[in-house]
């Protein structure tokens, strides 16, 4: 019975959303091409999603191909920030004069909006995937790299002593102490850079690419097709859950350790 | 020849923040033997850490110096194992990789790791506990996991800050057998840090007794007590009686001088 209860008990909150839109829409509050039924974009996704009659017209059956391109570049931009965020945030973390020379540098590029990049990334990289991945980069890098810097600056100076007690090299310290011991906070980092990484990918794709889910948003509402923009909004949704569900997999299989001694190991 | 050389050691602390020197440690010599189990005897303070942590290498004497079997210290190493007040354990790591960590950093492959740290883990009477996390032990049981890592290594020499500090009294006392067991069967010196007079006397074959700020020798004594040691025995009553009496007159002395000089340079706040 709980059980069961357990396995709803996230699908109460958006049920109780779907139902309640679904009856503003219905009662004619708002004309219904403003706001469409959930029933009519879900009607307008699936034939997105398996292409059956038609309604989603030139995208019908192109689901698929339009969340793998945005997908894509997703993995590519947050790639490349997660692997370089952590290394160079390890470097400022550990060496001062690498923080020293590059901390203040970094910090002025911080502030800058990562969408604010977006005219000189279409001039560097054209209108392809490559301004994406680029932006998706700016999102995901910051968040990754000073939580890594955060994670080993707090390391336990105690734990870098008695491994250094056993013979640990400087390398070894890295390898073998201070990254396991960052590994909390870097993992916090990499949660936040990848909603910050979907939210890039959609904007450039808006402006500056013409394929993906961002793509067919912006293009949907030039031609009046709001169920196809709730519908993409639902499935970058939909997708950005499911990646961060994916690092939080990521996440309790490396910091398995970690269960049973802090309060966030209690979620299931 | 003797296994840990100290000589005319010195240590200054910079306090950058209050513009002024703490002299920690002021002209300590020891010389402890091979196989000797010395306790540094001391109030809270008084240097015993720091004292510790220059033969560990983990601090550098201002002045004279320091050597372990015949070679200066420069950086803590795999020749001298540590045990630290608070265990230190990897909490990512089970306790037979904690306890084989020394072994990882050579590069040894798992199986072989496994099977060496076994040993270790029998002689601190952990059997059971391999695969659990640090988290998921107690203090006393985090302890014995430090010390199984620390005898792995085989060093020629241990040194143990205030280990057993945090555990209750039974605990302790078993921990403190085992310790002499282990430290008969594995024939290493131990430098030992307490602030127990009790404890000084149950472990050591030498007590070197420490004054506070600066911290000194006050007296090195040599115990040759019979294993295991009576604590209510009259050698043992004596013994403490003696130190009990040589810290009394310290901390008289330093009321003292207290009173004559109330803000005393070098000192920290008012003296204990
Ligand atoms: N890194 C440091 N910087 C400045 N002062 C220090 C430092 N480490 C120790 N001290 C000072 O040196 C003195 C001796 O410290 P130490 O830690 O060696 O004492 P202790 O005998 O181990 O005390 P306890 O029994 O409380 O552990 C203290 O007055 C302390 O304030
Ligand atoms: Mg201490």
């Amino acid at each position: 019975m709980t059980a069961l209860w357990k396995s709803w008990e996230r699908a109460v909150v958006p049920l109780f959303i779907l139902v309640g839109w679904e009856i503003v829409s219905r009662s004619g509050l708002l004309p219904a091409a403003l706001l469409p039924p959930p029933t009519v974009v879900l009607h307008a996704w699936a034939d997105w999603v398996f292409g059956f009659d038609e309604t989603a017209q030139g995208n019908s059956g192109r689901w698929l191909a339009d969340a793998l391109s945005s997908a894509v570049r997703v993995a590519a931009g947050y790639g490349i920030a997660a692997v370089s965020g952590i290394l160079l945030g390890i470097a400022i973390g550990w060496w001062r004069w690498v923080e020293r020379t590059v901390e203040p540098t970094i910090q002025m590029l911080r502030p800058v909006p990562p969408v604010s990049w977006i005219p000189l990334a279409i001039i560097w990289f054209g209108i392809a995937n490559k301004p994406a991945i680029f932006l998706v980069f700016l999102g995901a890098f910051f968040p990754v790299l000073m939580n890594t810097i955060h994670g080993v600056k707090t390391a336990d100076r105690n734990l870098i002593r008695a491994a250094s007690m056993m013979g640990a090299t400087e390398r070894q310290l890295l390898r073998h102490v201070v990254f396991p011991a960052a590994l909390p906070s870097i993992f916090a980092g990499l949660r936040i850079g990848i909603g910050a990484a979907w939210m890039l990918t959609v904007t450039a794709e808006m402006v500056a690419v013409k394929s993906g889910l961002g793509y067919v948003l912006w293009d949907s509402y030039y031609f009046l097709r709001y169920d196809l923009v709730l519908a993409s909004m639902a499935s970058i949704g939909l997708l950005g859950y499911a990646t961060d569900g994916l690092i939080k997999l990521l996440m309790s299989a490396a910091l398995h350790w970690q269960h049973g001694s802090t309060l966030q190991s209690r979620e299931g | 020849m003797a296994s840990i050389e100290l000589k005319n050691i010195t240590k200054v602390f910079r306090d950058a923040k209050r513009k002024r020197d703490l002299l920690a440690i002021d002209d300590v010599s020891l010389s402890v033997e091979r196989n000797q189990f010395l306790c540094l005897l001391g109030s809270s303070g008084c240097g015993k850490s720091t004292l510790l942590n220059m033969i560990a290498g983990f601090e550098k004497p201002t002045g004279g110096s320091v050597t372990v079997g015949g070679k200066p210290v420069d950086g803590p190493g795999a020749d001298r194992g540590m045990v630290f007040q608070q265990a230190n354990l990897m909490p990512w790591l089970p306790v037979w990789e904690n306890v084989a960590f020394h072994l990882r950093l050579k590069g040894w492959r798992k199986a072989d790791r496994r099977a060496a740290a076994q040993e270790y883990i029998d002689m601190v009477g952990l059997q059971g506990f391999e695969n659990h996390f640090p988290a998921e032990l107690s203090g006393g049981m985090s302890q014995r996991v430090g010390i199984a890592r620390a005898l792995l290594l085989n060093p020629q020499v241990i040194l143990m800050d205030e280990p057993f500090a945090a555990l209750d009294a039974q605990t302790k006392m078993d921990m403190q057998e085992e310790l002499v067991a282990i430290w008969q069967k594995q024939r290493c010196t131990i430098v030992f840090v307490t602030h127990s007079v009790d404890e000084a006397l149950v472990l050591g074959t030498q007590v070197a007794v420490l004054t506070s700020r600066p911290g000194r020798v006050r007296e090195l004594i040599d115990l040759d007590l019979p294993r295991p040691r009576d604590i209510t025995g009259q050698q043992f009553n004596d013994h403490k009686r003696h130190i009990l009496n040589l810290i009394r007159e310290e901390g008289m002395q330093q009321r003292r001088e207290a009173k004559a000089d109330p803000v005393p340079a070098g000192r920290q706040g008012a003296a204990a």
